[in-house]
Protein backbone atom coordinates (compact mmCIF):
# COMPACT_ATOMS: atom_id res chain seq x y z
CA UNK A 1 0.00 0.00 0.00
CA UNK A 2 0.74 3.61 -0.54
CA UNK A 3 0.74 6.12 2.78
CA UNK A 4 1.71 9.37 2.89
CA UNK A 5 3.82 10.06 6.41
CA UNK A 6 4.17 13.50 7.75
CA UNK A 7 6.98 13.06 10.54
CA UNK A 8 7.87 15.77 12.71
CA UNK A 9 11.64 16.38 12.42
CA UNK A 10 14.03 18.16 14.53
CA UNK A 11 17.72 18.39 14.98
CA UNK A 12 18.19 18.86 18.50
CA UNK A 13 16.95 20.15 22.08
CA UNK A 14 16.98 23.49 21.23
CA UNK A 15 16.45 23.79 17.66
CA UNK A 16 12.64 24.37 16.03
CA UNK A 17 10.98 21.80 14.40
CA UNK A 18 8.52 21.24 12.02
CA UNK A 19 6.42 18.25 9.97
CA UNK A 20 8.33 17.12 6.51
CA UNK A 21 5.83 15.04 4.39
CA UNK A 22 7.63 11.51 2.86
CA UNK A 23 5.32 9.38 0.62
CA UNK A 24 5.85 5.66 1.06
CA UNK A 25 5.33 3.51 -1.74
CA UNK A 26 4.70 -0.14 -1.58
CA UNK A 27 4.54 -0.70 2.32
CA UNK A 28 3.53 -4.43 3.18
CA UNK A 29 0.77 -4.96 5.45
CA UNK A 30 2.76 -7.49 6.98
CA UNK A 31 5.46 -5.12 8.10
CA UNK A 32 5.68 -3.77 11.95
CA UNK A 33 5.65 -0.03 12.10
CA UNK A 34 9.05 0.55 12.78
CA UNK A 35 9.70 -1.87 9.97
CA UNK A 36 8.04 0.45 7.69
CA UNK A 37 9.84 3.33 9.53
CA UNK A 38 13.71 1.75 9.01
CA UNK A 39 12.56 1.18 4.87
CA UNK A 40 11.54 4.85 4.95
CA UNK A 41 15.14 5.81 6.76
CA UNK A 42 16.64 3.20 4.15
CA UNK A 43 15.42 5.19 0.97
CA UNK A 44 16.66 8.87 2.86
CA UNK A 45 20.12 7.26 3.66
CA UNK A 46 19.95 6.47 -0.30
CA UNK A 47 18.82 9.60 -1.13
CA UNK A 48 21.72 11.09 1.27
CA UNK A 49 19.49 12.11 3.75
CA UNK A 50 18.92 12.31 7.31
CA UNK A 51 17.31 9.11 8.81
CA UNK A 52 14.57 9.67 11.10
CA UNK A 53 15.71 9.51 14.70
CA UNK A 54 13.21 7.67 16.38
CA UNK A 55 13.86 5.18 20.25
CA UNK A 56 13.95 1.38 19.62
CA UNK A 57 15.02 -1.54 21.02
CA UNK A 58 13.39 -4.80 22.00
CA UNK A 59 10.60 -4.94 19.21
CA UNK A 60 8.83 -7.20 21.00
CA UNK A 61 6.71 -4.76 23.62
CA UNK A 62 8.42 -5.23 26.75
CA UNK A 63 11.66 -2.62 27.13
CA UNK A 64 8.95 0.36 26.31
CA UNK A 65 11.20 2.42 24.31
CA UNK A 66 9.33 2.58 21.08
CA UNK A 67 7.01 5.46 21.72
CA UNK A 68 5.70 7.89 19.36
CA UNK A 69 1.97 9.58 18.66
CA UNK A 70 0.48 8.17 15.53
CA UNK A 71 -2.82 9.98 14.11
CA UNK A 72 -3.68 10.78 17.71
CA UNK A 73 -3.08 7.90 19.62
CA UNK A 74 0.09 7.30 21.70
CA UNK A 75 1.47 4.12 19.70
CA UNK A 76 -1.16 4.10 17.31
CA UNK A 77 -4.79 3.31 16.71
CA UNK A 78 -4.65 -0.05 18.27
CA UNK A 79 -5.50 -0.75 22.07
CA UNK A 80 -2.89 -2.81 23.90
CA UNK A 81 0.03 -2.69 21.50
CA UNK A 82 3.30 -0.71 21.69
CA UNK A 83 4.61 1.08 18.49
CA UNK A 84 6.64 -1.51 17.64
CA UNK A 85 4.36 -4.55 17.50
CA UNK A 86 1.70 -2.05 15.50
CA UNK A 87 0.82 -3.93 12.73
CA UNK A 88 0.96 -2.05 9.39
CA UNK A 89 -2.30 -3.58 8.09
CA UNK A 90 -4.13 -1.65 10.36
CA UNK A 91 -3.40 1.67 8.06
CA UNK A 92 -5.60 2.08 5.10
CA UNK A 93 -3.93 2.20 1.38
CA UNK A 94 -3.47 6.23 0.46
CA UNK A 95 -3.75 7.05 3.88
CA UNK A 96 -1.40 10.22 6.12
CA UNK A 97 -0.37 8.73 8.97
CA UNK A 98 0.86 11.85 11.47
CA UNK A 99 3.72 10.67 13.42
CA UNK A 100 5.08 13.06 16.57
CA UNK A 101 6.39 12.86 19.31
CA UNK A 102 5.61 12.55 23.20
CA UNK A 103 4.62 15.92 24.21
CA UNK A 104 5.22 17.11 27.72
CA UNK A 105 7.05 19.63 29.30
CA UNK A 106 8.41 16.68 31.21
CA UNK A 107 10.02 14.75 28.23
CA UNK A 108 11.82 17.24 25.74
CA UNK A 109 12.31 16.36 22.50
CA UNK A 110 16.32 15.64 22.40
CA UNK A 111 15.81 14.24 18.19
CA UNK A 112 12.80 14.10 16.11
CA UNK A 113 10.81 11.52 17.56
CA UNK A 114 12.88 10.79 20.48
CA UNK A 115 12.06 12.36 24.13
CA UNK A 116 14.10 12.18 27.10
CA UNK A 117 11.97 10.16 29.22
CA UNK A 118 14.53 10.16 32.16
CA UNK A 119 11.95 11.42 34.07
CA UNK A 120 10.56 8.47 34.83
CA UNK A 121 13.77 7.35 36.15
CA UNK A 122 14.18 10.25 38.54
CA UNK A 123 10.56 9.30 39.97
CA UNK A 124 11.72 5.53 40.06
CA UNK A 125 14.96 6.15 42.17
CA UNK A 126 13.14 8.79 44.39
CA UNK A 127 11.39 5.52 45.80
CA UNK A 128 10.76 3.03 43.39
CA UNK A 129 12.49 -0.40 44.79
CA UNK A 130 12.15 -2.13 48.73
CA UNK A 131 15.58 -1.92 50.49
CA UNK A 132 16.74 -5.78 50.69
CA UNK A 133 20.48 -7.12 50.75
CA UNK A 134 21.24 -9.12 48.17
CA UNK A 135 21.90 -12.78 49.02
CA UNK A 136 20.28 -15.85 47.90
CA UNK A 137 16.70 -15.94 47.13
CA UNK A 138 14.68 -15.92 50.00
CA UNK A 139 11.79 -19.15 50.59
CA UNK A 140 8.95 -17.92 48.42
CA UNK A 141 6.24 -19.25 49.89
CA UNK A 142 7.55 -18.08 54.23
CA UNK A 143 5.25 -15.11 53.94
CA UNK A 144 1.69 -15.73 52.36
CA UNK A 145 0.30 -13.61 50.26
CA UNK A 146 -3.47 -13.55 48.86
CA UNK A 147 -3.78 -14.51 45.44
CA UNK A 148 -5.95 -11.48 44.59
CA UNK A 149 -3.07 -9.28 45.85
CA UNK A 150 -0.28 -11.22 43.80
CA UNK A 151 -1.93 -10.70 41.23
CA UNK A 152 -3.01 -7.47 41.03
CA UNK A 153 0.55 -6.63 41.84
CA UNK A 154 1.57 -8.35 38.91
CA UNK A 155 -1.10 -6.55 36.59
CA UNK A 156 0.53 -3.23 37.70
CA UNK A 157 4.26 -4.49 37.48
CA UNK A 158 4.19 -5.40 34.36
CA UNK A 159 3.78 -1.41 33.08
CA UNK A 160 7.33 -0.99 31.00
CA UNK A 161 7.69 3.20 31.64
CA UNK A 162 6.61 4.10 28.11
CA UNK A 163 5.55 6.96 28.94
CA UNK A 164 2.09 6.64 26.89
CA UNK A 165 0.05 7.62 29.54
CA UNK A 166 1.86 10.95 29.68
CA UNK A 167 1.57 11.40 25.99
CA UNK A 168 -2.19 10.72 26.25
CA UNK A 169 -3.23 12.74 29.07
CA UNK A 170 -4.51 15.85 28.62
CA UNK A 171 -2.63 17.14 31.23
CA UNK A 172 0.80 15.26 30.66
CA UNK A 173 -0.04 13.37 34.08
CA UNK A 174 1.87 10.90 35.09
CA UNK A 175 -0.46 9.31 37.73
CA UNK A 176 -0.74 6.26 36.10
CA UNK A 177 2.94 5.32 35.43
CA UNK A 178 3.70 6.71 39.16
CA UNK A 179 0.19 4.51 40.35
CA UNK A 180 1.53 1.21 38.33
CA UNK A 181 4.91 1.23 40.53
CA UNK A 182 3.56 2.00 43.65
CA UNK A 183 0.95 -0.47 43.59
CA UNK A 184 3.38 -3.13 42.77
CA UNK A 185 4.83 -3.14 45.97
CA UNK A 186 2.07 -1.80 48.11
CA UNK A 187 0.09 -5.17 47.45
CA UNK A 188 3.09 -7.15 48.79
CA UNK A 189 4.13 -7.52 52.44
CA UNK A 190 7.49 -6.72 51.71
CA UNK A 191 6.31 -3.49 50.15
CA UNK A 192 4.47 -2.69 52.90
CA UNK A 193 7.81 -1.40 55.25
CA UNK A 194 8.41 1.35 52.87
CA UNK A 195 5.31 2.16 52.09
CA UNK A 196 4.88 6.09 53.54
CA UNK A 197 8.24 7.04 52.13
CA UNK A 198 8.09 5.77 48.77
CA UNK A 199 4.83 7.30 47.92
CA UNK A 200 5.72 10.50 49.39
CA UNK A 201 8.80 11.03 47.60
CA UNK A 202 7.62 9.70 44.67
CA UNK A 203 4.81 11.94 44.18
CA UNK A 204 6.74 15.06 45.45
CA UNK A 205 9.60 14.41 42.58
CA UNK A 206 6.20 13.90 39.83
CA UNK A 207 4.89 16.75 40.72
CA UNK A 208 8.82 18.59 40.74
CA UNK A 209 9.30 17.22 37.48
CA UNK A 210 6.27 19.42 35.77
CA UNK A 211 3.99 16.79 35.19
CA UNK A 212 0.36 17.95 35.39
CA UNK A 213 -2.59 16.74 37.82
CA UNK A 214 -4.71 13.80 37.70
CA UNK A 215 -8.24 15.28 36.18
CA UNK A 216 -9.57 11.38 35.73
CA UNK A 217 -10.02 11.80 32.25
CA UNK A 218 -8.83 8.48 31.45
CA UNK A 219 -7.12 8.89 28.20
CA UNK A 220 -4.19 7.00 29.80
CA UNK A 221 -5.86 3.68 30.64
CA UNK A 222 -7.64 3.68 27.04
CA UNK A 223 -3.40 4.21 25.91
CA UNK A 224 -1.65 2.29 27.55
CA UNK A 225 -0.45 -0.80 26.23
CA UNK A 226 0.09 -2.54 28.79
CA UNK A 227 -3.96 -1.49 30.37
CA UNK A 228 -2.69 -0.57 33.46
CA UNK A 229 -6.09 0.05 35.43
CA UNK A 230 -7.25 3.52 37.05
CA UNK A 231 -8.10 1.17 39.68
CA UNK A 232 -3.84 1.83 40.68
CA UNK A 233 -4.42 5.73 40.18
CA UNK A 234 -7.44 5.16 43.49
CA UNK A 235 -4.99 2.98 45.16
CA UNK A 236 -2.21 5.51 44.84
CA UNK A 237 -4.10 8.15 45.89
CA UNK A 238 -5.04 5.77 49.30
CA UNK A 239 -1.61 5.21 49.67
CA UNK A 240 -0.55 8.75 49.55
CA UNK A 241 -3.59 9.91 52.26
CA UNK A 242 -2.08 7.01 54.39
CA UNK A 243 1.04 8.60 54.32
CA UNK A 244 0.39 11.53 55.89
CA UNK B 1 4.35 18.91 55.68
CA UNK B 2 4.02 21.46 53.34
CA UNK B 3 5.00 19.53 50.05
CA UNK B 4 2.20 16.92 51.36
CA UNK B 5 -0.47 20.08 51.71
CA UNK B 6 0.39 21.53 48.66
CA UNK B 7 1.32 18.32 46.42
CA UNK B 8 -1.17 17.61 42.97
CA UNK B 9 -2.91 15.31 44.99
CA UNK B 10 -3.36 16.76 48.49
CA UNK B 11 -4.97 19.48 46.44
CA UNK B 12 -7.16 17.34 44.16
CA UNK B 13 -8.25 16.01 47.55
CA UNK B 14 -9.01 19.13 48.88
CA UNK B 15 -11.06 19.96 45.30
CA UNK B 16 -13.53 16.57 45.77
CA UNK B 17 -14.29 16.86 49.54
CA UNK B 18 -15.02 21.00 49.07
CA UNK B 19 -16.98 20.05 45.56
CA UNK B 20 -18.55 17.24 47.41
CA UNK B 21 -19.94 19.59 49.84
CA UNK B 22 -21.15 21.87 47.47
CA UNK B 23 -22.80 19.03 45.93
CA UNK B 24 -24.98 18.49 49.25
CA UNK B 25 -25.96 21.76 49.56
CA UNK B 26 -27.66 21.97 46.14
CA UNK B 27 -30.69 19.90 46.85
CA UNK B 28 -30.81 22.22 49.90
CA UNK B 29 -31.13 24.99 47.82
CA UNK B 30 -33.60 23.86 44.86
CA UNK B 31 -35.65 22.59 47.98
CA UNK B 32 -36.09 25.90 49.08
CA UNK B 33 -36.44 27.67 45.80
CA UNK B 34 -39.61 25.41 44.62
CA UNK B 35 -41.38 27.60 47.84
CA UNK B 36 -41.03 30.27 44.67
CA UNK B 37 -43.88 28.64 43.19
CA UNK B 38 -46.33 29.34 45.76
CA UNK B 39 -48.37 32.35 45.25
CA UNK B 40 -47.51 33.29 48.84
CA UNK B 41 -44.23 34.80 49.07
CA UNK B 42 -44.42 33.85 52.98
CA UNK B 43 -42.90 30.63 52.95
CA UNK B 44 -40.08 31.41 50.46
CA UNK B 45 -39.01 34.84 52.57
CA UNK B 46 -39.57 32.67 55.94
CA UNK B 47 -37.44 29.71 54.41
CA UNK B 48 -34.70 32.85 53.75
CA UNK B 49 -34.78 34.35 56.51
CA UNK B 50 -34.42 30.97 58.40
CA UNK B 51 -31.23 30.31 56.25
CA UNK B 52 -30.18 33.64 57.24
CA UNK B 53 -30.48 33.97 61.04
CA UNK B 54 -30.34 30.45 61.78
CA UNK B 55 -26.64 29.75 63.88
CA UNK B 56 -26.24 26.67 62.64
CA UNK B 57 -26.88 27.58 59.40
CA UNK B 58 -24.28 30.41 59.55
CA UNK B 59 -21.32 28.19 60.56
CA UNK B 60 -22.48 26.04 57.45
CA UNK B 61 -22.64 29.01 55.86
CA UNK B 62 -19.13 29.60 56.26
CA UNK B 63 -17.98 26.58 55.59
CA UNK B 64 -19.65 26.60 52.29
CA UNK B 65 -18.59 30.25 51.22
CA UNK B 66 -14.59 28.28 51.84
CA UNK B 67 -15.59 25.07 50.37
CA UNK B 68 -16.64 27.49 47.42
CA UNK B 69 -13.38 29.64 47.57
CA UNK B 70 -10.65 26.48 47.46
CA UNK B 71 -12.78 24.39 45.32
CA UNK B 72 -11.54 27.75 42.68
CA UNK B 73 -8.25 28.59 43.99
CA UNK B 74 -6.72 24.68 44.03
CA UNK B 75 -9.16 24.56 40.57
CA UNK B 76 -7.84 27.17 38.85
CA UNK B 77 -3.46 26.49 40.06
CA UNK B 78 -3.93 23.10 39.04
CA UNK B 79 -5.44 23.99 35.56
CA UNK B 80 -2.45 26.11 34.93
CA UNK B 81 -0.24 23.50 36.02
CA UNK B 82 -1.82 21.17 33.73
CA UNK B 83 -1.49 23.85 31.35
CA UNK B 84 2.25 24.60 31.92
CA UNK B 85 2.58 20.41 31.57
CA UNK B 86 1.71 19.97 27.90
CA UNK B 87 3.93 23.60 26.00
CA UNK B 88 3.15 21.90 22.68
CA UNK B 89 0.34 20.16 21.70
CA UNK B 90 -0.35 17.29 19.27
CA UNK B 91 -0.77 18.51 14.77
CA UNK B 92 -2.57 14.98 14.67
CA UNK B 93 -5.17 15.81 17.49
CA UNK B 94 -5.98 13.65 20.44
CA UNK B 95 -8.11 10.88 20.01
CA UNK B 96 -7.95 9.19 23.28
CA UNK B 97 -11.11 7.41 24.81
CA UNK B 98 -11.94 9.96 27.79
CA UNK B 99 -14.46 10.90 30.10
CA UNK B 100 -15.66 13.50 27.78
CA UNK B 101 -16.67 15.96 30.28
CA UNK B 102 -13.18 15.99 32.03
CA UNK B 103 -11.58 18.17 29.37
CA UNK B 104 -14.03 20.95 30.08
CA UNK B 105 -14.20 21.33 33.59
CA UNK B 106 -12.23 24.80 34.06
CA UNK B 107 -14.81 25.69 31.72
CA UNK B 108 -17.91 24.39 33.12
CA UNK B 109 -16.46 25.69 36.16
CA UNK B 110 -16.07 29.21 35.34
CA UNK B 111 -19.64 29.55 33.52
CA UNK B 112 -20.60 28.30 37.36
CA UNK B 113 -18.47 31.32 39.07
CA UNK B 114 -20.04 33.64 36.66
CA UNK B 115 -23.61 32.53 37.29
CA UNK B 116 -22.61 33.04 41.07
CA UNK B 117 -21.46 36.34 40.94
CA UNK B 118 -24.73 37.54 39.36
CA UNK B 119 -26.65 35.48 41.90
CA UNK B 120 -24.34 36.51 45.12
CA UNK B 121 -24.96 40.36 43.25
CA UNK B 122 -28.65 39.68 43.56
CA UNK B 123 -29.48 38.46 46.42
CA UNK B 124 -26.44 37.40 48.82
CA UNK B 125 -24.84 41.12 48.78
CA UNK B 126 -28.30 42.46 49.71
CA UNK B 127 -28.61 40.28 52.66
CA UNK B 128 -24.63 41.33 53.54
CA UNK B 129 -25.91 44.34 53.01
CA UNK B 130 -23.31 45.34 50.67
CA UNK B 131 -25.82 45.93 47.93
CA UNK B 132 -29.25 48.02 48.03
CA UNK B 133 -32.35 45.89 48.06
CA UNK B 134 -34.80 44.44 50.42
CA UNK B 135 -33.45 41.62 52.12
CA UNK B 136 -37.17 40.23 53.42
CA UNK B 137 -38.89 39.75 50.01
CA UNK B 138 -36.29 37.70 47.80
CA UNK B 139 -39.54 36.06 46.78
CA UNK B 140 -40.47 38.97 44.69
CA UNK B 141 -36.85 39.75 43.58
CA UNK B 142 -36.57 36.08 42.38
CA UNK B 143 -40.35 36.56 40.36
CA UNK B 144 -39.06 40.03 38.66
CA UNK B 145 -35.64 38.01 37.83
CA UNK B 146 -37.14 35.03 35.82
CA UNK B 147 -39.31 37.76 33.98
CA UNK B 148 -36.14 39.09 32.19
CA UNK B 149 -35.22 37.05 29.22
CA UNK B 150 -31.85 37.99 29.13
CA UNK B 151 -31.23 36.78 33.20
CA UNK B 152 -33.64 33.73 32.28
CA UNK B 153 -31.25 32.42 29.42
CA UNK B 154 -27.81 33.00 31.19
CA UNK B 155 -29.90 31.14 34.04
CA UNK B 156 -31.06 28.24 32.19
CA UNK B 157 -27.76 28.39 30.26
CA UNK B 158 -25.53 28.18 33.20
CA UNK B 159 -27.37 25.79 34.98
CA UNK B 160 -26.77 23.29 31.58
CA UNK B 161 -22.90 23.76 32.04
CA UNK B 162 -23.45 22.86 35.89
CA UNK B 163 -24.81 19.56 35.03
CA UNK B 164 -21.85 18.75 33.10
CA UNK B 165 -19.79 19.92 35.48
CA UNK B 166 -21.59 17.91 37.92
CA UNK B 167 -21.46 14.94 35.99
CA UNK B 168 -17.55 14.47 35.81
CA UNK B 169 -17.22 15.86 39.59
CA UNK B 170 -19.28 13.38 41.55
CA UNK B 171 -17.55 10.83 39.38
CA UNK B 172 -14.26 11.90 39.24
CA UNK B 173 -14.39 13.02 43.02
CA UNK B 174 -14.75 9.79 44.97
CA UNK B 175 -12.01 8.13 42.29
CA UNK B 176 -9.68 10.75 44.10
CA UNK B 177 -10.89 10.26 47.32
CA UNK B 178 -9.62 6.84 46.74
CA UNK B 179 -12.63 5.13 46.86
CA UNK B 180 -13.13 2.98 44.32
CA UNK B 181 -14.40 -0.42 44.22
CA UNK B 182 -16.23 -3.31 41.77
CA UNK B 183 -19.66 -3.03 42.14
CA UNK B 184 -20.00 0.63 44.00
CA UNK B 185 -17.91 3.11 41.62
CA UNK B 186 -20.67 2.06 38.58
CA UNK B 187 -23.52 2.82 40.82
CA UNK B 188 -22.20 6.56 41.38
CA UNK B 189 -21.56 7.50 37.99
CA UNK B 190 -25.22 6.15 37.25
CA UNK B 191 -26.01 8.00 40.39
CA UNK B 192 -24.32 11.11 38.74
CA UNK B 193 -25.56 10.96 35.59
CA UNK B 194 -29.34 11.12 37.61
CA UNK B 195 -28.08 13.90 39.95
CA UNK B 196 -26.70 15.85 37.43
CA UNK B 197 -29.70 15.83 35.10
CA UNK B 198 -32.12 15.80 37.91
CA UNK B 199 -30.44 19.17 40.00
CA UNK B 200 -30.58 21.75 37.18
CA UNK B 201 -34.01 20.41 35.84
CA UNK B 202 -35.31 21.23 39.01
CA UNK B 203 -34.12 24.72 38.94
CA UNK B 204 -34.77 25.01 35.41
CA UNK B 205 -38.78 23.80 36.03
CA UNK B 206 -38.77 26.37 38.51
CA UNK B 207 -37.81 29.72 36.29
CA UNK B 208 -39.68 28.23 33.03
CA UNK B 209 -42.96 28.05 35.29
CA UNK B 210 -42.60 31.63 36.11
CA UNK B 211 -41.54 33.09 33.50
CA UNK B 212 -44.17 31.50 31.00
CA UNK B 213 -46.83 30.93 33.80
CA UNK B 214 -46.82 33.78 36.34
S1 LIG C 1 1.36 2.89 32.75
FE1 LIG C 1 1.16 2.03 30.68
S2 LIG C 1 1.37 3.80 29.34
FE2 LIG C 1 2.17 4.42 31.32
S3 LIG C 1 4.35 4.01 31.24
FE3 LIG C 1 3.40 2.18 32.12
S4 LIG C 1 3.02 0.85 30.36
FE4 LIG C 1 3.42 2.88 29.51
S1 LIG D 1 10.91 -1.47 21.07
FE1 LIG D 1 10.73 -2.34 23.06
S2 LIG D 1 8.63 -2.02 23.49
FE2 LIG D 1 8.77 -1.37 21.45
Amino acid sequence: MDLRLKIWRQKDASSQGSFETYPMEDVSPEMSFLEMLDALNKKLVEQGKEPVAFDHDCREGICGSCGMYINGHPHGPVPAVTTCLLSMRYFRDGETIWIEPWRARAFPVIRDLIVDRSAFDKIQTAGGFISVNTGGAPEANSIPVPKKDSDNAFDASICIGCGACVAACKNSSAMLFVSAKISQFALLPQGRIEAKERVRAMVEKMDELGFGSCSNTGACEAECPKQIRLTNIARLNREYYKAF
Amino acid sequence: MNKILFSSISKKFVMALAGLFLVLFLPVHLTINFMLLKSDPGPFNNAARFMATFPVIRIFEIVLISALLIHITWGITLQIGNWLARPVGYAGGSKSETAFFSKFMIWTGASVLIFLVLHFINFYFIRLGLVKGNPEDFYSVAHQLFKIPSYAIIYLACFALLGLHLYHALSSAFQTLGLNHRIWTPVVKVFAWIYAVAIPLGFAIILITIWKFR
